[in-house]
């Protein structure tokens, strides 16, 4: 029965839409929230890690355009201390070299002059490279152009890389262009320095897309993106750190906090993000690079933990639908059922009391007319004690007659007498009365089934019994139920009912004993639940049982039951009897209509109410 | 039964028995009215009050509760014993509510009736 139940669409669509329902309601914030304090948390915390690299970038730019310009202003020095005469002279060189180099550890390389022609006419450093001819030279020709010149990073004739630093001079209408020669490692270990995690570097690139540092990470394939957001950042007159015909006196540039460019890009499947500024008047572009998911980890963690609380949450929010609905559409399935037996117990207590009325109206019709009988039969009599009938040979046999008219009489007051007191209980007021009458009763509205059936109903009632304060409709209903399970127990070919009353301390027990069928053990403890039955689905409520149980229950009593297999059931019933003690003797509880039987209706009347 | 002669009243719209309960009693010394209707009845009590009265309930026009209702109101003395085919549950008890002094069931015995309306008037 219930698994039909479990199947029926109108249930599953019931729950699928709870289960939805819930999930939608519980989602849709979760969602909307978690993606609103990610958002905002993502914001703030980029904003804040970008700031943070583009200071870093700032210092590193101010640290190296100070190294830079701090080189530069040293050599202008130089050649604005001595003459031409003395630079060419190597010993003097060569001492100004050691005194540079003393101060700065290992950045100079090597000095050197050279002239107009760009023949280097003194050197001097490790290389061997008195009188090198620089004519052609592409730092030459630049250098020549200009007060002051860093070139950029070259191999030139060393085969080494390195980049070196001129100072143009006018002696006596010749140029000559004092050079110095910058380590690159020294320069490099400025920019190299900037190291962060696994991914995170920095480097610098020239106009070219020349490395001007050894990028320790390797973003070759990221160079044309940078070439591009060069000249973007030229063409949009991003402002380099030292606006051309500045001098170095200009340092620190107030616009240099602003120069910082942000953003990311998407690489090989990887996102990273850059943050980069010009140097060296805008001619070489520093970079610092990293993964963004190196980059930002606390976002990435946290996105990570947001989404298994998300995935865990979601999980426990779509199993406690599940099981809510599930329960809830138990519940109300159940509920519905209960509606529905208790529809149709209403359906039958609105029949029984229809049946109820048709039978008092019966009983008024059928009573006038016998009434009439009995008087006219009853005049007759009258009329026999008059003197002319008292010989009569037949007058005997007259009065036979006449008294049975009276018997009969009373037969059929009986019977509607029996049949008002059957349909009229519908009552669940408790009052006293005999437990036996009822069972008698019970027992006699029985006989016609069992006869159709072949079943042999005995009764077996203890005498005298105290009476028992209950609904006497409701105990109709208790003992009816039992003595209909029995009777459903029973083989075709028939078997026996008993019904037996005894007392028993302060309760009177009533077996109902039947030698049906019986039940197996393992149902027992379920029969008395509500919606248990073993008869085919639509024969049985299942409700029978249980409120039986829950109606003896209700008085203080309680029902057993005893079954085996093949053998027979049996049902003892306990009730309590009245405790009042003027209702301990049977007759004194007896009112007027309740229950009796048999020759107890004729002499009914007399007992009266009090 | 020895008769007690007392005036009773006899109200039931079944002509049939109402007269032969009314000579039958008649025999036993009984002083015996018929009224056939509610209407009748309250009339003819109206005018010459019975120590007894012997009312069915189901009646045509003013019911025997009706008629049980308004004796009581007026003199509720007169003792009124309710003999009927069989009436509801509900009859029963708002016959007894009215004051009925009993109920009883047609067919009655005779015997039983002059008792029982011997006992009303001793109380009335």
């Amino acid at each position: 029965m219930n698994g039909m139940e479990d199947r029926h669409p109108y249930y599953r669509a019931l729950t699928r839409n709870m289960i939805l329902i819930i999930v939608l309601v519980s989602f849709t914030p979760l969602v909307l929230i978690s993606g609103l304090i990610g958002y905002s948390f993502e914001t703030a915390y980029r904003e804040k890690v970008v700031a943070h690299l583009k200071e870093l970038v700032r210092k590193h730019q101010q640290n190296i355009d100070g190294f830079l310009d701090e080189k530069m202003s040293y050599i202008q020095v130089l050649a604005d201390s001595y003459t031409f005469e003395e630079l060419s002279d190597e010993a003097f060189l060569t001492k100004k070299l050691a005194v540079l180099q003393q101060a700065y550890d290992g950045v100079f390389v090597d000095l050197g002059v050279v002239d107009d022609r760009g023949v280097q006419i003194a050197y001097t450093g490790n290389f061997k490279l008195a009188n090198a001819d620089y004519s052609g030279a592409e730092w030459f020709r630049a250098a020549r152009t200009r007060e002051h010149f860093i070139s950029d990073v070259f191999l030139g004739l060393r085969r080494q890389p390195h980049f070196i630093i001129t100072v143009k001079r006018n002696t006596g209408g010749r140029e000559w262009l004092l050079r110095a020669t910058i380590d690159f490692m020294a320069f490099n270990s400025l920019v190299g320095s900037i190291r962060m995690g696994e991914t995170g570097g920095a480097f610098i690139i020239n106009r070219n897309g020349e490395f001007q540092t050894d990028p320790r990470i390797d973003p070759a394939p990221n160079k044309d993106y940078f070439l591009k957001l060069f000249e973007d950042a030229r063409l949009e007159g991003f402002p380099s750190s030292r606006p051309s015909g500045v001098e170095k006196a200009a340092f620190p540039s107030r616009n240099r906090v602003r120069n910082v460019l942000a953003g990311n890009f998407d690489h090989q499947g990887r996102n990273c993000v850059y943050v980069a500024t010009l140097l060296k008047d805008g001619e070489w572009l520093f970079a610092y690079e990293q993964d963004t998911r190196e980059a930002f980890p606390e976002l990435y963690r946290s996105r990570r933990i947001a989404i298994a609380i998300f995935l865990l949450g979601g999980l426990a929010i779509v199993f406690v639908a599940v099981l809510l609905s599930r329960r809830m559409v138990q519940h109300i399935r159940k509920a519905d059922h209960e509606k529905e037996s208790m529809t149709e117990k209403m359906v039958e207590a609105g029949r029984l009391a229809s049946v109820g009325e048709l039978a008092a109206g019966i009983a008024h019709e059928i009573n006038n007319p016998v009434a009439i009988m009995v008087e006219e039969a009853g005049w007759i009599e009258d009329l026999l004690d008059d003197e002319e009938f008292r010989n009569s040979e037949n007058l005997d046999e007259f009065k036979r007659a006449l008294q049975q008219i009276n018997n009969q009489g009373i037969r059929c007051k009986e019977i509607t007498h029996k049949l008002l007191s059957f349909a009229r209980r519908t009552d669940p007021k408790p009052e006293e009365f005999q437990l036996n009458h009822l069972l008698e009763e019970l027992v006699g509205i029985s006989e016609q089934r069992s006869k159709t059936r072949n079943v042999k109903v005995e009764k077996n009632l203890a005498p005298d019994l105290p009476p028992i304060c209950a609904s006497p409709s409701e105990m109709q209903q208790v003992f009816l139920n039992l003595l209909n399970n029995a009777f459903d127990a029973m083989p075709p070919s028939g078997g026996t009912i008993e019904v037996t009353s005894r007392l028993d301390g302060e309760a009177i027990v009533v077996d109902i004993v039947d030698n049906g069928h019986g039940m197996p053990k393992a149902i027992l403890p379920k029969i008395f639940d509500p919606f248990f039955t073993t008869k085919p689905v639509g024969k049985g409520t299942g409700l029978g049982l249980s409120i039986c149980y829950g109606l003896v229950e209700k008085l203080g009593g309680k029902i057993t039951v005893n079954s085996a297999l093949g053998m027979g059931t049996t049902f003892h019933v306990h009730i309590p009897v009245c405790q009042r003690q003027e209702f301990l003797s049977p007759s004194s509880s007896e009112t007027s209509n309740n229950g009796r039987s048999g020759g107890d209706a004729v002499t009914r009347g007399n007992v009266g109410r009090r | 039964m020895k008769a007690a002669g007392f005036k009773v009243l006899l109200v039931d719209d079944e002509e049939e028995f109402v007269r032969a309960l009314a000579e039958r009693l008649e025999i036993r010394s009984f002083h015996c009215e018929v009224a056939l209707c509610g209407e009748d009845a309250l009339r003819m009590i109206r005018e010459n009050p019975p120590d007894v009265i012997v009312l069915d309930l189901k009646m045509p026009g003013i019911g025997g509760l009706e008629v049980l209702r308004r004796v009581k109101e007026r003199s509720p003395h007169i003792q009124v014993v309710i003999l009927t085919g069989h009436g509801s549950e509900r009859d029963r008890e708002a016959g007894e509510r009215l004051g009925a002094f009993r109920q009883l069931q047609k067919p009655v015995d005779i015997d039983e009736l002059i008792r029982t309306m011997n006992e009303a008037y001793r109380q009335g």
